[in-house]
């Protein structure tokens, strides 16, 4: 299915400096993530048609939608776009049905507003339709504004900082609706975002932007582990993150069993129903490594790894271990005097301790905390 | 009282709103939503009647008019009759005159809609057409409707420029402010002041409806 995916390639010096390629396939989330003014939004405003820079090309759905070298340039009314815009960017003068109907101009006309209101319901606004956005909570814009953009049946979704407006309860909802939403769709979904927790909500995969320029990219369960981007490490804090499945819950105990590529891990029981995928985060400063395994502790969690790297941190006088646990890939913080004292080199064997309530376990796909 | 002055005055009002309403959207449009070459000077060449002597518009007009220019000439051959000091000839001087009146307000009007409105509206997949109509119109709306009452407003009590291009021809050329000037020169006071009572009137009538139709557009907007 490479041809219904989006692959974007855009270089230039000036105003703008940009130099990025990627590519998002239908039912992938690509989160481009970056500090203010590293062109982020621009990045979107490419793949929509407004914005086009020096040297650039947007495939989408099988189509050229840009190409400057061959002088292709699709207007943006005529890319089969969905863009959520940061500050909604609503029809004042409509209600929300009007605001949905506006995109729904493919449509036969006497379809339109049955499918407006299908799609308000979709978002959970059904008894909001004949209101103007005015009178509308910024949950519930936000709300509009994506069901308006999933009218024009899109070939690819497009959010710019969807949830910055609104609070973390509504936050939360959305980030839901929205990830059960793109299961629906089956297409590319471009969201842009400097808040950590979206992407580790929605992401399968992560641009992260410095400049105009890709530092990083990769599926977000590589990226989120590697030490080496300072960076992004600064905004999330060092850890890492991999995908699990429950596989059993024990309610007298408020504990669940997830099984990953490496082992199994206990989590408190808030993790819902039994085979329902879940991320999980571990942060770096939450692990313990021992040579040997211990005996005679509260732990439920103890896995076992090999060390595939040590990197010193010159500034804080710690150390990055490494370890290789079945597919996935442990960081553990440490000092340098543990290092030297448990003779940490690459290709030992070691012990990764972590207590169940410093795992960060979050549901995927339908998934439900409690 | 001069019924048939107040008669051209109106259709003068009027006609110049139909006329220049439609190209001040063109123009406003077109001044607030792109950026290009003299763009500086056009704005300028459309606020010029504000600040020059209608006299020396009106001059300008009239010689533009004239039997030997080739506007004067085209319409003489269409119309069969001369532009200078006839009905057409007036309305068109008192659209060049009223000019800043209707493109200004319209050009704030479109110049207020965010720009993420308009691009929202493109990525809607809404031609520029429907964009225009649908979404950009009806946001401008107090900027337009300012134009109509403005360009209405100014068209009645225009004078320089229509004793110039009109003269004074009963029936034809001579608005109510130029009735006005007539009863003044012949010593009418009462005629002169009753006309003037009734251009207050509509002046004041014409704000009004502005008022309140502006209100009512007011919190659809919310």
């Amino acid at each position: 299915m490479a041809d219904r995916a989006l692959t974007v390639t855009a270089r230039q010096a000036a105003p703008i400096p940009l130099d990025v390629q990627f590519t998002c396939k239908p039912g992938e989330v690509l989160a481009i993530f970056g500090p203010s003014g590293s062109g982020k939004t621009t990045a979107l405003r490419i793949i929509a048609g407004l914005y086009s820079p020096a040297h650039a090309r947007v495939f989408c759905d099988g189509e050229t939608w840009l190409d400057t070298s061959a002088g292709i340039m699709v207007a943006p009314h005529r890319r089969r776009v969905g863009f959520v815009f940061q500050d909604y960017a609503l029809f004042p003068h409509l209600t929300a049905a009007g605001n949905v109907i506006a995109a729904l101009g493919h449509r036969p006309r006497r379809e339109r507003r049955a499918r407006a209101h299908e799609l308000l319901a979709l978002v959970h606004l059904s008894d909001r339709h004949d209101r103007r956005p005015g009178v509308l909570s910024g949950g519930e814009r936000q709300r509009v504004a994506l069901a308006r953009a999933l009218a024009r049946d899109p070939a690819v979704l497009l959010l710019d900082e969807p949830f910055a407006a609104v609070d973390r309860v509504v936050r939360r909802r959305l980030q839901e609706e929205i990830d059960e939403i793109r299961h629906v769709l089956d297409i590319p979904l471009v969201l842009v975002t400097h808040d950590f927790e979206d992407v580790v909500r929605l992401a399968t995969h992560l641009l992260v932007l410095e400049h105009g320029r890709a530092v990083a990219q990769g599926p977000v369960e590589n990226l989120t582990s590697r030490p080496d981007l300072a960076w992004l490490r600064d905004a999330i804090g060092l850890g890492s993150l991999f995908q699990a499945t429950v596989i059993r819950v024990d309610s007298s105990r408020g504990l669940a069993e997830l099984a990953f590529d490496g082992g199994t891990l206990v989590a408190p029981g808030h993790a819902c129903g039994v085979g329902s995928r879940v991320r999980v985060r571990i942060p770096g400063r939450e692990v313990i490594l021992a040579t040997t395994a211990p005996a005679g502790l509260s732990l439920h969690n103890v896995l076992q790894g090999t060390v595939t790297a040590v990197q010193f941190e010159e500034a804080t006088d710690r150390a990055i271990v490494q370890l290789a646990v079945g597919g996935i890939r442990l960081l553990a913080e440490v000092t340098r005097d543990a290092v030297s004292q448990l003779g940490i080199v690459v290709g030992l064997p070691l012990h990764a301790l972590i207590k169940s309530v410093s795992l960060e376990v979050l549901p995927t796909r339908g998934g439900h905390v409690t | 009282m001069d019924w048939r002055a107040l008669g051209v005055s109106l259709w003068l009002g009027f006609g110049t709103v139909l006329v220049l309403v439609p190209f001040g959207l063109w123009l406003g449009h077109t001044l607030a939503s792109r950026q290009f070459r003299g763009k500086g000077l056009l704005e300028a060449l459309v606020a010029v009647p504000l600040v020059l002597p209608p006299t020396v518009l009106g001059f300008y007009l009239l010689v533009a008019f004239g039997a030997r220019s080739p506007l004067g000439e085209a319409f003489e051959a269409i119309a069969g009759q001369a532009l200078a000091f006839s009905f057409p000839g007036l309305l068109l001087a008192s659209a060049v005159a009223s000019l800043p009146f209707a493109v200004q307000p319209i050009q704030r009007g479109f110049e207020a809609i965010p720009v993420e409105v308009r691009e929202a509206a493109a990525c809607c997949g809404m031609p520029p057409w429907r964009r225009f109509a649908r979404i950009e119109v009806p946001l401008a709306w107090p900027g337009i409707l300012t134009a109509v009452v403005l360009t209405f407003a100014h068209t009645l009590g225009e004078f320089g420029v229509i004793l110039m291009v009109g003269g004074n021809i009963p029936g034809e050329t001579r608005t109510l402010s130029i009735a006005i000037y007539d009863r003044m020169q012949a010593f009418d006071d009462r005629g002169a002041g009753l006309m003037a009572a009734v251009l207050l009137a509509v002046a004041l009538l014409a704000l009004t409806l502005t008022t309140v139709l502006g209100r009512r557009v007011g919190p659809r907007r919310g």
